[in-house]
């Protein structure tokens, strides 16, 4: 069982994409280009002071907002290994999961944990934070076919027997 | 000796019988007209002065129409800087109703007047018979705090115009045309004078354009007698009266004086990146566009579109090419939209915009990108002037602008 | 037991009998809209997939409106790669300059009643208000249906929202939707499908439907949807509803998460406050509320206090949500004869090509620039926030948008207000927040 440890960002309620990658830089040529903007209207240091390895940590209705497939990339790109939310706004999950980064339902660890503290998770079971445990629930099989596969990119390579 | 335009409206700004080319006088100003290309930087300055006061409030007329709609929170806050000063200090403000130098035209500026522009086109102003010139923002606070400045009186060239334009040859070909053949800087520090019979076959856009262009010459003004055209043009404009009409004296000196006729004027396409880059259209046929522009100062009037529209009607644009097309004013916007100008366009697939200076300052309202192409009747083809430094921008009138839109590709005004 | 609307149209679009909220299948795609922000994400993804040929490039629509006019120098890139695009995969549904991609799709006759529908833009709920389904998806989605035409969703439970009754003169079905969104919060709906009922949505436009579609996703939604009837099949070009298309309503006995019912006559005029949609007040309250604050304070997350209510820096009326003949109409019944106040920007930007013909025919824009908007070219303007009127800090704007989220139109300090035309008109022609 996979398992790892990082150190906690915390977010409110209601992030959404415009918060996480604001329109203006979405025409950037690269995610890589578009990843320091990540935040910048709520937090515009953030996106600097994240190292690999971080875990988000944010409160309900976490990607709220549009369609834009470069939110959970920008995450991903500054190298957040998972984000733990109370909930998902519906594209953002489905893009999240396509794409490959770790999304995590919890109700509560947000109203516990502290920002700079350190979270271990072990994927599929429980989130470990000063001496408690948060359970974690198990994804619907068909989302983790496409999490199997590498994401929807490679699902789809297999489909058409190029890998 | 007798004096030129230039020299008379100048002496009547210093108060003095005669002035002769040469000479430096102090002038007072009659409108001091700013846009937010750089009115926020003159405000700066101006907050830094130790005794910062404005001589008199009526003489300032400030234009937000650059960025039109505002493009960044950048802009937004240097426009908010001048709305803010304009309404505490009652300065007349307009903001998306036009481009500045139309604007003035149809509001402000009368015969006689001395004005200043913080903007190169304000040369513009000679259609009207007054002398406009561009200044930067020190210049312009002088005049801002002070009510004056000092000007060197130019010495003029004069362009003695007769004979009649064909059809579908506009006075944009003529004044490119004159400077391809001065060059860009071959009116430097000097008036342009435009005089001769030719004159009662030019309307007032055709004048304005004509002097709105001379700066891409180098000419620090235009100038132009007042006529019935002018006289008609201020009663339907607001009923304004000339300040003074002056002619110039038959002993004024010139520089030099060309004879242009204007029923020899062929229609002509300025290459990049220069505007005396001057070809016949014919020249540059089949050149593939990615954008056709229709508007800006030089080329955004009710007769500009009506032009345009004749020529579209019944036509569309191109595939996958843009035509933006964008009336200097709001005046000129409703009444294009009262002759059914604007659906004429709009059905051809044209994109109709708000007044503003659009691509023609390349900021944010239809730039182009790398490699591509723009045919314009802006007044501007530099490197880079409509948007990516690796594009190309060709100039020309509103006919060939349009048919260009049309084919795709620039062709002759006469192709449809 | 009964099917909701929802399972009713994915039943009808897998060839099953019924369908249950919670099952997980695999439908038959009708349509997909891509936009010309994403379009280069798309073909890039769809390459590396390993697809040689898109499913139904006649399914396919590309619609150039974020980007239009291009405001920053990379903004013509993603033209031209839409362009080879198209050209290399034979797609022809292409539109550059006519208007918002989800004003387009219904306009345009892409998106019948009962269809199955994907964008790449979270706003493509919109077409619920024919009775389709469709919601936004990611680019990634997008690129794995141009290759199978098809693609998985879980059948969502419903909320049906019942309204009955006659809204009160200015009110609109903006009013409505933002009350709705109040009442559910940004995440009531989430996965959900909502359902409209009753008699005050069957006396709407398909207009006003469209506006209310729109904004569903703005509490989560997956789609919000209206059953069709004559107006519809005469918005649609249809002749008349067929005999599926008379089924498409949400049975009584089918099982519904949450029923809200409404009485139209309790709708006030509302508008959602900075910097979130669910922050939806009566603009008599922000009037109030205001009126009590320091007058020439500037208050965070409301704006400059003046003359005891907020003073209004700049209006826009246009977008998805908005931006149809009927609300420009709405407006310039408002401003008609008047002058926006001084020193107050009006930007008005219709959202198709089609709306700006009819409302340049019938007048609307010759009162509305007479009044002093800059009408600007179909188009997003403001909405997403690239251009069209992008503002500073501490600056207020009412808008008829769909989104207040910080940062959205500037600066994180910038204060805009969701609201409906009339509301913005009122408000653009006094230059403050004001009810009437």
């Amino acid at each position: 069982m996979e398992q790892f440890t990082g150190k906690v960002w915390l977010l409110g309620d209601d992030i959404d994409t415009d918060i996480i990658i604001p329109t203006e830089y979405l025409a950037l040529k690269t995610v890589q280009d578009m990843a320091p903007y990540g935040f910048s209207p709520l937090r515009p240091d953030l996106a600097s002071q994240i190292k690999p390895g971080d875990i988000i940590v944010a409160g309900k209705n976490f990607g709220c907002g549009s369609s834009r497939e470069q939110a959970p990339e920008v995450i991903k790109a500054l190298g957040v290994r998972a984000v733990i939310a109370r909930s998902y706004a519906r594209i953002f999950f489905r893009n999240a999961i396509n794409n490959g980064l770790l999304l995590i339902e919890n109700d509560t660890l947000c109203d516990d944990v502290k920002e700079g503290d350190e979270i271990t998770v072990r994927v599929g079971d429980c989130i470990e934070y000063a001496g408690r445990t948060y359970p974690i629930s198990a994804l619907p099989s068909n989302l983790l076919d496409i999490l199997e596969a590498g994401g929807l990119v490679k699902a789809m390579q297999k489909l058409n027997g190029i890998i | 000796m007798g004096m030129t335009i230039a020299e008379k409206i100048i002496a009547r700004a210093a108060g003095l019988e005669a002035v002769h080319a040469g000479e430096i006088h102090t002038v007072a100003l009659d409108y001091l007209m700013s846009n937010d290309g750089t009115t926020h930087l003159t405000i700066d300055m101006f907050n830094k002065l130790k005794h910062p006061r404005i001589a008199d409030k009526d003489k300032l007329v400030w234009i937000v129409d650059h960025n039109v709609p505002c493009d960044s929170p950048k802009t937004a806050a240097s426009q908010k800087k001048m709305r803010d000063f304009a309404r505490e200090n009652g300065i007349t403000f307009y903001e998306g109703a036009g481009v500045c130098h139309q604007i003035m035209c149809e509001k402000h500026v009368v015969p006689g007047q001395l004005i200043f522009g913080a903007d190169s086109h304000t040369c513009a102003y000679g259609a009207l018979g007054a002398f406009g010139t561009g200044v930067g923002c020190t210049d312009y606070l002088y005049g801002m705090v002070t009510g004056g400045s000092w000007v060197m009186v130019p010495e003029t060239l004069r362009f003695n115009l007769t004979g009649k334009l064909a059809d579908r040859v506009t006075a944009r070909d003529v004044i490119l045309t004159i400077i391809g053949m001065i060059g860009a800087n071959g009116a430097n520090y000097h008036a342009m004078e435009f005089v001769g019979d030719g004159m009662k076959n030019l309307t007032m856009s055709d004048r304005i354009s004509i002097c709105n262009l001379c700066v891409e010459a180098g000419a620090k003004t235009a100038l132009m007698e007042v006529d019935d055209i002018t006289l008609n043009y201020l009663a339907a404009h607001g009923g304004r009266k000339p300040a003074a009409c002056f002619k110039s004296d038959d002993d004024a000196v010139f520089e030099k004086t060309y004879d242009i006729d204007l029923s020899s004027i062929v229609p002509v396409v300025a290459k990049p990146h220069f505007v005396d880059n001057l070809a016949p259209v014919d020249d540059v046929k089949g050149v593939k566009i990615n954008e056709a522009f229709l508007g800006s100062c030089n080329n955004g009037r009710i007769e500009d579109l009506r032009l345009g529209a004749s020529i579209i009607k019944g036509h569309k644009v191109a595939d996958k090419v843009r035509f933006l097309v964008v009336p200097a004013s709001q005046e000129v916007y409703r009444q294009a939209l009262h002759e059914g100008l604007l659906d004429i366009f709009m059905e051809a697939g044209a994109m109709v915009m708000n007044p503003n200076c659009s691509v023609c300052w390349g900021s944010c309202q239809g730039v182009i990108g790398e490699g591509e192409v723009l045919i314009s009747t802006g007044t501007r083809n530099f490197k880079g002037r409509a948007g990516d430094k690796n594009s190309f921008v060709y100039l020309g009138s509103a006919a060939t602008v349009t048919a260009s839109a049309i084919a795709g590709e620039i062709v002759s005004p006469y192709t449809y | 037991m009964g099917s909701t609307l929802i399972e009713k149209i994915f039943a009808h679009n897998i060839g099953a009998d019924s369908v249950k909220a919670g099952d997980i299948i695999t439908v038959n795609v009708d349509r997909v809209m891509i936009h010309d922000i994403f379009i280069p994400f798309v073909k890039d993804k769809f390459e590396e997939m390993g697809f040689q040929k898109i499913w139904d490039p006649d399914r396919t629509v590309l619609i150039y409106d974020h980007l239009v006019p291009a405001s920053q120098l990379d903004d013509p890139r993603h033209h031209h790669i839409g362009d080879e695009f198209c050209d290399k995969y034979g797609v022809r549904n292409v539109h550059r300059s006519d208007g918002i991609c989800h004003q387009l799709m219904t306009e345009a006759g892409y998106v019948k009643p009962g269809d199955v529908a994907f964008g790449t833009d979270s706003h493509t709920v919109t077409y619920g208000c024919v009775g389709a389904f469709s919601t936004g998806i990611g680019y990634t989605e997008m690129a794995s249906i141009l290759g199978t035409g098809k693609l998985w969703v879980r059948v969502p439970e419903t909320i049906r929202v019942n309204i009955k009754g006659t809204l009160p003169e200015g009110v609109t079905s903006k009013d409505v939707i933002l009350t709705i969104i109040g009442d559910l919060r940004a995440d009531g709906a989430t996965y959900k499908s909502l359902e409209f009922t009753g008699s005050t949505v069957d006396a709407m436009s398909v207009a006003s439907r469209m506006t209310m579609s729109n904004m569903t996703v703005e509490c989560g939604a997956k789609c919000g949807l209206f059953s069709p009837d004559e107006k519809t099949a005469q918005y649609c070009g249809l002749t008349e509803l067929d005999d599926f298309l008379k089924t498409l309503h949400g049975d009584d006995d089918a099982v519904y998460a949450r029923v809200l019912n409404y009485r139209a006559e309790d709708f006030v005029p509302v508008m959602a406050c900075p910097s979130q949609v669910d922050k939806i007040k009566p603009v008599s309250q922000v009037i109030a509320e205001a009126s009590a604050m320091e007058e020439g304070s500037i208050v965070p997350s409301v704006g400059l206090i003046e003359d005891g209510t907020v003073r209004v820096d700049q209006v826009f009326i246009g977008s998805c949500t908005n931006g149809r003949l009927e609300d420009l109409e709405a407006a310039a019944a408002v401003l008609r004869g008047r002058q926006i106040a001084p020193f107050v920007k009006l930007i008005v930007t219709p959202a198709s090509r089609k709306i700006y013909r009819e409302a340049l025919a019938n007048g609307t824009l010759d009162i509305l620039a007479g009044a002093g908007a800059m009408i600007t070219t179909p188009g997003c303007g403001l909405c997403c926030g690239r251009t069209g009127g992008i503002l500073t800090d501490n600056e207020v704007v009412v808008a008829t948008n769909n989104r207040n989220f910080l940062g959205r139109m500037g600066t994180s300090k910038v204060n805009i207000y969701l609201a409906s035309p009339v509301t913005a008109a009122r408000c653009a022609l006094a230059g403050k927040i004001v009810e009437g």
